[in-house]
């Protein structure tokens, strides 16, 4: 009787947590089967949203008549879209590449050593790390324009580099490596640069990894900074661009969307491992806790 | 004053330090060996020579120069951030007390015709109660799915891909999704209709609150599941056992043993929350547009249009009200015990 309970409270909750994870991830399975419409069927199913003609929209959950043409369409004759993805890469990577050389360091220092007003420099980057990207633009735009870099890339790579988000991130990570390893090379003569290049950054790869994976997802998505900063259409993002795309060409709209997510799942997909740790160790206050928790 | 004084400058502060905390012959000992390793190293000499001279200045110099090692890691960073944002900064407080042409000194003016502002008033209301709402619901909900994830021991890994999924979506792609979910002609009211029910203005009446309120849940959930599950792992299993034995059921073990350890957890989760919550403006404007049905016009919103208006005046004054305000807020949390967070 009681193991015939528990057994049924099993059930539940698989079948609880399966429709959850379904309605998480069914806009993707939606926008996959609506990218493999031929414009025909498209039309009919969401003509009556996007285009506005028609009474309503009609429902399918797979193709009547599954066609690659849309991403055909799209990869052939749409050089806009092309560009769009160039200038989405290029700021990304930079925003990553900057992210690299900055805020990896400076976790190292917040998280292993002890310096005057140590504190109140925590403080303010957890600070910044809350507020909203508004309430820094203006700051932003007069640096910007100052020195004449408005409407470039480097308008939207800059600012995006000395976000504190990563820091705070990775100080968790830091601050969890085993301190005798640390202590073992600092008494065999390691200076601090040779302990953070190859003790620091071998064994905070993972979090490493995890800031990166989550930038990109964030900055790959950006909406806010390029659309203040840039003006030239041509230099926009994808992020800026689809929209819309969207709007004026709705045949190859979701094979558009479709390109548009698959760099961001696949990185997530191929990186899940790393991000889950590295969000894991942003939340543990000790990492010997976190150990644990992987080993478990 | 002065007590803060002798406790800043590292030749006061280190040798107290030193004999209230290290017995003398551990550190006669160390002093050896870094003079031996300096010797045999040879590169890392001055340390070494230094403390061969005199130890007790051996320590406050090492302290000197582990500070030094954290300004110059944090330098990039640090100067970067004070390019782009600190000295800028400074830049906007002091225009905040200024005329917007010429360069007249108003005082509080700004300030005080942004307060009287209705659309400032609505978009903080709006944003405060966004907060309000969204996140006791994200953080109840989240933990909910992470103790029932904790149960389950097949597929783990594929529930949890599916749950943090909508973080890798960007918003640029899901939004068409959502425009066909939402829409007045759309699939919700679509089934809606066939259940017999009368299909509803989603997205231009006040019901957009709960539609970018769901945006928002679901694509927060499965991050927030992580943060949980991670504090769950920290409690160790024996602590549930002991209670076991002792007759405590499910819930009670939830109430006196998970929950008081999941405190640290909860600081980080809704600190993280709460910086995403910021994010859902992307949702909001690609749905919406710049001018959004009044229940979701939020202060992003208000400082956009501000911009797009050059209204610099009111966006310094209000950015530093801004500042102010979570800087308290921040400064409040971590006084009651969200430690360094």
């Amino acid at each position: 009787m009681e193991k015939g309970k528990r057994r049924a409270a099993k059930w539940a909750v698989w079948i609880l947590l399966c429709t959850f994870a379904g309605i998480m991830v069914l806009p993707l399975l939606m926008l996959c089967s609506d990218s493999l419409m031929g414009s025909r069927e498209l039309e009919e199913i969401c003509g009556a949203v996007l285009g506005g003609q028609g009474e309503r929209a009609g429902f399918r959950f797979f193709p009547s008549y599954p066609t690659l043409r849309a991403y055909v369409r799209l990869l052939l004759d749409s050089p806009e879209y092309f560009t769009a993805f160039w200038n989405s890469m290029l700021q990304t990577m930079g925003v990553l590449a900057g992210q690299l050389l900055t805020a990896v360091p400076a976790a190292w220092a917040f998280a292993r050593f002890r310096f005057p007003g140590k504190k109140m420099l925590w403080f303010l980057y957890m600070l910044l790390m809350i507020l909203p990207f508004q309430v820094t633009m203006v700051s932003g735009y007069l640096v910007l324009s100052g020195a004449r870099l408005m409407d470039t890339h480097w308008a939207v790579i800059l600012p995006g580099i000395f976000s504190t988000l990563p820091v705070f991130i990775l100080r968790k990570t830091f601050a969890g490596l085993p301190g005798e390893v640390v202590e073992a090379a600092r008494l065999d003569g390691a200076g601090n640069v040779r302990i953070f290049l190859n003790i620091g950054l071998p064994l905070g790869m993972p979090g490493i990894f995890s800031i990166l994976i989550l930038g990109f997802l964030e900055y790959w998505n950006a909406i806010e900074q390029p659309m203040t900063y840039l003006k030239t259409e041509a230099r926009w993002p994808l992020s800026l661009y689809l929209p819309q795309m969207v709007s004026a060409e709705t045949a190859s709209a979701f094979a558009a969307s479709i390109v548009t997510l698959l760099p961001a799942v696949l990185l997530f997909l191929s990186g899940q491992e790393y991000l889950e740790q590295g969000i894991a160790a942003s939340g543990m206050e000790r990492a010997g806790k976190l150990k644990k928790v992987e080993s478990g | 004053m002065q007590k803060q004084q002798r406790k800043i400058s590292p030749g006061r502060w280190i040798p107290t330090l030193r004999s209230e905390k290290m017995p003398h012959r551990y550190i006669r000992c160390r002093d050896a060996l870094y003079r031996q390793s300096s010797g045999e190293s040879g590169s890392r000499g001055l340390p070494g020579r230094h403390l061969g001279k005199s130890g007790s200045r051996g320590l406050s110099y090492r302290e000197l120069r582990e500070a030094w090692s954290g300004y110059l890691f944090l330098l990039p960073s640090l100067l970067g951030t004070g390019i782009f944002v600190l000295i800028p900064f400074l830049d906007v407080f002091r225009r905040s007390f200024l005329r917007a042409v010429g360069s007249g000194f108003v005082g509080m003016e700004n300030y005080r015709q942004v307060l009287t502002n209705e659309a400032f008033r609505r978009a903080a209301g709006n944003t405060a109660r966004f907060m309000l709402f969204c996140l006791p619901i994200l953080l109840a909900l989240s933990l909910c799915m992470a103790v029932l994830v904790c149960q389950v021991t097949h597929f783990q890994r594929w529930i949890k891909t599916g749950f943090l999924m909508p973080m890798a979506i960007p918003a640029a792609s899901v939004v068409i999704f959502f425009r066909m979910l939402f829409d007045q002609k759309g699939w919700l009211n679509l089934l809606l209709r066939q259940m017999g029910l009368a299909g509803q203005d989603w997205l231009t009446s006040g019901r957009a609150f709960w539609v970018l309120s769901a945006c928002y849940i679901w694509k927060n959930l499965g991050y927030d599941m992580i943060l949980w599950l991670a504090g769950l792992g920290a409690i160790p299993e024996e602590q549930y056992e002991a209670a076991k034995v002792q007759g405590a059921g499910a819930w009670a073990c939830f109430r006196y043993i998970t929950l008081p350890q999941l405190k640290e957890t909860l600081f980080v989760t809704a600190l993280l929350s709460f910086v995403n919550a910021f994010r859902v403006f992307r949702e909001a404007y690609l749905l919406a547009g710049e001018y959004p049905h009044e229940s979701i016009y939020m202060l992003q919103h208000l400082f956009n249009n501000w911009f797009v208006n050059l209204d610099i005046q009111k966006m310094t004054a209000a950015a530093v009200m801004l500042v102010i305000g979570t800087g308290a807020v921040l400064f409040g949390f971590r006084r009651t015990g969200g430690g360094e967070g």
